[in-house]
């Protein structure tokens, strides 16, 4: 007997169609005409995400305010520690070598501060792909209270435009739009199933 | 070589449907969950304004990838192995079934997290797993319900979509560990609930098991849309996560997600964009599981790509937006359909998986309304392949005796000629004569029962219009 992949693919070759014709492309490549930073602070809202607005200089500030009653505060390997010069309380950093476990992530009161690599303004959507400034898929998801920093010049208006921007594909990716949420009863939106509970985005400006 | 699994339907739609249509409590939860979300999806689907060229580049993409499927599913192949990840191929789902369980055996689990996946509805591996000892926990908030009430999907995206809150707020205070009878029927406190249940199977859960979306054959990336973050949970925390995925779900490049991340979650949940995107590309050293495993599976896909006006099925990205307009679906609910795929997909999906038996009827499921058409993302013409499925059948019992038949031969004999037909309404009119008065006959004997079980048959009128007109 021929192994399945054999098979499989000898059905396939038999079986597909003959050609199929050109795919049209003659969708929009971006939301044209729209201001993307407006737009994302929209709709995140609208997913009932909290909201924030820094510039470079105000980062610190708003990043200190917004972990305040944190029991403990986790960063990536790679968050630029001047972001949380202003943090009171201890800054547990996960490395490579020294990851933090997942029973500790998992404590009462633990927010994680991200970078994000994108975002999409039309769907409120932020775009992590595991860059120093990210870190592990975990970090972003098991602690209570996730802060993402998003430059307003890494905000695209629509999704090709968003993905084109990802530098590499095979890296692990996470679109996060809105805290956790499950529509699972009577079609009604309920926020904070397995996720963080509570999700702010620091839309910062560089200048 | 056909399909097997949960996707063969035990007795005949008419039966199934007639045994949920009595029940009111179905039909009252159906019409308020699928009007709330075709509401919903109208408004997001109306905030693009490229859709109709969205939907059309998504059919064309899929058409482009059933073209090509054999060298694509090579690509995927190569790139998945080359990242890490371990390939495996099943012809049907006892084979899925069993390569999955001895990958599970294989390591000391004994328990397994589950992501909400129809492959794995479809090939039956809960029950495999259940048999060979090892329990799989669904952690969908609706898969967990649908699983604690032993019950089965009713819906594609939404499987618990035929209990309301109430019902809900009963099956977690009878059947999940550490609720009391305090918990309230207020959403919040039940999501609530399945949180706590969960979290520690998620923390020490060492085996997940999910399917996908959409698999990438140029890089062997595997994406997961979710809401919950279940599915990040189980993606993630595990040592060893196993995918089974259909090989219909290929797509050629990574840039074609900018059409299908823009169409799936509009058309499925109503939302912009779902809370959850999971993108992996077989092992990450230090970023989520040691071990992937990626079972590629036909069960009755290679037999529907035979068909070709049957085959545009395979476009299908599960995202139900056609049973959330079915008017049949809204009446009869998903169990009817016998399959773990219900509504109008379901009825040309099921059959042509797995070719005979009870899905022969399902193909009769529907109005032919062609809502279904206008609302799927990746525009598959549902009623054409209806009529088509329909058609086949009848070609396949042309020839052979049958009552229904009989009278047709009968009545096309009396309609050949103009004096036998006159003669025979004559007839009817005399024979239904004394029933006069009653307006509609509501029951007749056998065989013709089997029409008036579910409608009325209006009497003859008392003259016809060319008696009217030679009066005249």
């Amino acid at each position: 007997m021929s192994s399945a992949r054999t098979e499989i693919l000898a059905r396939v070759r038999a079986h597909r169609p003959a050609s199929a014709p050109p795919v049209p492309r003659d969708y929009l490549p971006d939301v044209p005409g729209i201001d993307v930073v407006e737009v994302l602070v929209d709709r995140l809202a609208d997913y009932r995400a909290g909201v924030h607005r820094a510039s470079a200089a105000t980062l610190p500030g708003v990043l200190a305010g917004l972990v305040a009653t944190s029991s403990t505060v986790v960063a990536p390997p790679g968050l630029p520690a001047e972001w949380l010069a202003e943090v009171a309380g201890p800054v547990l950093r996960d490395f490579p070598g020294a990851p933090i476990s997942v029973a500790d992530l998992d404590r009462p009161g633990v927010t994680v501060v991200t970078g994000a690599a994108v975002a999409i303004a039309v769907t409120g959507t932020l775009i992590l792909d595991a860059a120093p400034d990210q870190g592990r898929r975990v970090l972003s998801l098991v602690p209570d209270h996730h802060v993402c920093v998003i430059w307003t010049d890494q905000i695209s208006g629509g999704v090709p435009a968003a993905l084109a921007r990802l530098a590499d594909p095979s890296r692990p990716i996470t679109l996060i739009s809105g805290p956790s949420a499950t529509s699972d009863i009577e079609l009604n939106r309920v926020e904070g199933v397995h996720g963080p509970r509570r999700l702010d985005v620091v839309v910062a400006a560089r200048s | 070589m056909n399909g097997t699994g949960n996707i063969v339907a035990l007795r005949p739609f008419p039966d199934a449907a007639r045994l949920e249509l009595n029940d009111q409590q179905l039909r009252t939860n159906l019409r308020r969950a699928t009007h709330t979300i075709r509401d919903k999806r109208l408004r997001v689907v109306g905030e693009v304004d490229d859709w109709e060229a969205l939907r059309r580049a998504g059919a064309a993409i899929k058409d482009d990838v059933l073209a090509r499927l054999p060298e694509l599913l090579e690509r995927f192949e190569e790139s998945a192995t080359r990242a890490g990840a371990v390939v495996h191929w099943a012809r049907d789902a006892a084979e899925a079934c069993e390569i999955v369980t001895r990958l599970v055996t294989g390591t000391a689990a004994r328990e397994v997290v589950k992501v909400k996946s129809m492959a794995t509805q479809e090939i039956g591996l809960n029950e495999a797993l259940e048999a060979a000892g090892i329990e799989a926990t669904e952690t969908d908030l609706a898969e967990l319900i649908v699983q604690l009430a032993d019950d089965t999907p009713s819906h594609i995206l939404v499987p618990a979509i035929h209990y309301n809150r109430s019902q809900i707020r009963d099956i977690f205070r009878s059947r999940m560990p550490g609720v009391t009878d305090g918990l309230t029927d207020d959403p919040p406190a039940l999501a609530e609930a399945a949180r706590r249940h969960l979290r520690a199977k998620f923390l020490s859960a060492t085996v997940g098991i999910s399917g996908a979306n959409f698999a990438i054959a140029e890089t062997g990336t595997l994406v997961v849309v979710e809401s919950e973050g279940n599915g990040r949970m189980c993606l993630t925390l595990p040592e060893t996560l196993i995918s089974v995925v259909g090989i219909e779900k290929i797509l050629p490049t990574f840039s074609e997600l900018e059409v299908f991340l823009q169409l799936l979650p509009r058309s499925s949940t109503g939302e912009r964009m779902n809370p959850y995107t999971s993108m992996w590309t077989g092992v990450t050293p230090g970023d989520g599981p040691r071990t992937t495993h990626i079972v590629l599976v036909d069960n009755g896909r290679t037999a529907t790509l035979a068909d070709e006006i049957g085959r545009q099925a395979l476009r299908c990205i599960r995202c139900s937006a056609c049973l959330n307009v079915c008017p049949v679906y809204e009446r009869v609910g998903g169990h009817a359909y016998g399959s773990v795929y219900p509504g109008p997909i379901g009825a040309i999906l099921s059959p042509q998986l797995t070719s005979s038996g009870a899905n022969s009827t399902l193909p009769y499921a529907s109005s032919l309304c062609g809502a279904c058409f206008d609302a799927c993302p990746v525009r598959i013409n549902i009623p054409e392949v209806l009529v088509h499925l329909r058609q086949k059948g009848v070609d396949a019992k042309r020839g052979k005796p049958s009552a229904e038949r009989a009278a047709f031969v009968s009545l096309s004999w009396i309609m050949r000629d103009r004096r036998r037909y006159a003669a025979a309404l004559r007839a009817a009119r005399r024979g239904s004569a004394p029933l006069r008065g009653r307006g509609r006959l509501r029951r007749l004997p056998w065989p013709a029962s089997a029409w008036t079980d579910s409608r009325d048959v209006p009497l003859p009128p008392k003259q016809t219009f060319r008696e009217w007109w030679a009066k005249r």
